[in-house]
């Protein structure tokens, strides 16, 4: 448990030691604000709530959590100090998820940093603090699954451009994966049964509760274990190919 | 105590380390010879634990690596080729970060940290990031993260590459002043620095073992040995020379005019030839007893198409 916290802190102050974590709140904060009131039309739909704010987090994560992610073990390996690291006391599981949960507290405070908007909403009209709170929690979790799969494509190439175009092609699968995009391949010859099966891995229909402030089981459930599966096959991934 | 039992490792169909086997003891300072891609970084890759064996064994103070490897890389210190480190970070922060990861504490962990950053002499560095470093800082403060939790086992690849001949020296002093309770195992491919600093020569070639003694053996090897070559002012009729007792060939440069004198083996001949030269007023410059040339012994050895080691 300890190492884990070691390395975790080592890679949060590695964030902000380089313009990485600046830039990404920035624009995280610039972006969902853009979205928020020019595309989602906070003001003119006249409710205080946040769900055109939270109804964008999808699209925002699907290029900022790779773009955060792209060097944690891409860098790595092309400097080298993965030979450092894999031969110092640390297990590879410790370091995974030391690395993940630095970048996941990062877009953490990235969410957090946007509470001007929940103050706009209360300031406005008498919002449903329980379903703000329940929704920003869910946004928080989808974010971690964007991120367990962008901590898996950086783990297998030594070059962070290409690990962030594998992340967000793989990201974009699973957000789009319940819409006719990904489900018209599958519809000629799949039974109904993989067509369910695909449609259930979406983000989008994930989070579609979650951002009305729903926090169900089964949507939680899904991204904690998107989280494990992905974490766990980076920790594969990094064992066979820590040398290469 | 380092045991390694028919180490093999395979890159796919190419062999970097063929069946090597030995030991090492404590107060054993190693030095690991071999030319270019022979296996020395993949031997020491396996023997830290960054690579798992395609086969063989090795033992660690009686645990094997497959199954204690993390207890084993506890008493390790290691500096990697190329002593890389994270460039974001400063020194300090580098060093503290290791010193976590050591579990160093309390008092312990400010007097480690404060002997590692004097021996090394980082003290002028200790804000900078490590990016920011020339290369010779960047390689000692891979050498201070190696040794700051005073490791019973320093495994150093290639501790000295790039550094100027003051470095140099300042970090063959380092590695002599660890305690002799350890061991030390370097791989370079200087040999010098071999000779200078390791009581112990291994030298590998194609993934084998082709040499395992002491330096001196080594230097015993070469035709070189207590060879005497001399120069001379003008020239003179030297062959009376080549029939001195004990004195095997002799061998003229034709470039330089240095003139040198081979014994038979296990024979001395100095004394004999500086009698001579006294005796007959020969015109000699300088008169020099060779003590073996360790490049040339490495030549063979690493080239040689059998094991002879």
């Amino acid at each position: 448990m300890g190492n884990i916290w070691i390395v975790t802190k080592r890679e949060f102050a590695s964030f902000f030691a380089t313009p990485v974590a600046y830039v990404f709140i920035a624009i995280f904060l610039m972006l969902s604000g853009i979205f928020t009131f020019f595309i989602g039309n906070l003001y003119e739909r006249g409710q205080a709530d946040l769900i055109p704010f939270f109804n964008f987090h999808p699209w925002l994560y699907l290029f900022l959590v790779p773009a955060i992610a792209m060097r944690s073990w891409a860098e790595e390996r092309k400097s080298g100090s993965i030979e450092l690291l894999m031969t110092l006391p640390i297990s590879v599981a410790q370091a995974v998820l030391g690395k993940f949960i630095a970048a996941w507290l990062v877009l953490g405070l990235a969410l957090a940093l946007t509470f001007p908007l929940w103050l706009s909403v209360d300031f406005l009209g008498e919002p449903d603090h329980g379903i703000i709170v329940a929704a920003y929690i869910g946004s928080w979790l989808m974010a971690g699954a964007f991120l367990a799969i962008s901590t898996c494509m950086s783990a297998f190439t030594r070059n962070q451009v290409v690990a962030f175009i594998l992340a967000v092609v793989v990201c974009f699968l699973f957000v789009v994966s319940g819409s006719s995009i990904v489900l018209d391949a599958f519809q000629p010859w799949a039974g109904n049964l993989i067509l369910d099966t695909v449609a259930s891995f979406s983000f989008l229909s994930h989070f579609e509760a979650t951002a009305k402030g729903v926090l169900a089981l089964n949507d939680v459930g899904y991204f904690f274990i998107i989280m494990v599966v992905w974490l766990y096959a980076s920790l594969i991934v990094i064992e066979q190919k820590k040398a290469d | 105590m380092i045991s390694v039992k028919n180490l093999s490792k395979f890159y796919d169909h190419f062999k970097a380390v063929d069946n090597l086997s030995f030991d090492i003891a404590p107060g054993n300072i190693v030095g690991f010879l071999g030319p270019n891609g022979a296996g020395k970084s993949t031997t020491m890759k396996m023997l830290t634990g960054f690579l798992p064996p395609s086969e063989g064994e090795i033992f660690i103070k009686e645990r094997s690596i497959d199954s204690d490897a993390k207890a084993i890389q506890r008493d390790i210190g290691y500096l990697p080729e190329g002593a890389p480190a994270y460039g974001d970070m400063t020194v300090w922060q580098f060093l503290h970060f290791i010193a976590d990861v050591r579990r160093l504490k309390g008092a312990h962990r400010k007097e480690r940290l404060y002997d590692v950053i004097h021996r090394v002499e980082l003290s002028d560095v200790l804000n900078r990031p490590i990016d920011n470093l020339s290369k010779g800082f960047k390689r000692r403060v891979g050498l201070a993260q190696a040794i700051l939790h005073d490791p019973d086992i320093l495994i150093l690849d290639e501790p000295t590459d790039g550094l100027d001949p003051n470095q140099k020296h300042h970090v063959r002093q380092l590695i002599e002043d660890l305690s002799r309770e350890k061991i030390v195992i370097i791989s370079t491919h200087i040999l010098e620095e071999v000779a200078a600093v390791c009581n112990r020569v291994m030298i590998i070639a194609d993934g084998q073992l082709r040499f395992d003694d002491t330096p001196e053996v080594l230097r015993h090897r070469s035709r070189y040995c207590n060879a005497v070559s001399l120069r001379l002012s003008y020239a003179a009729d030297i062959s009376g020379l080549a029939e001195l007792e004990g004195v095997d060939e002799m061998e003229i440069d034709r470039k330089t005019g240095l003139v040198t004198l081979f014994p038979e083996p296990g024979k001395h001949i100095f004394h004999a030839i500086n009698e001579y030269v006294t005796q007959r007023r020969l015109p000699v410059d300088t008169l020099t007893l060779e003590t073996g040339r360790l490049d040339e012994v490495f030549r063979d050895i690493t080239t040689a198409e059998v094991a002879n080691g």
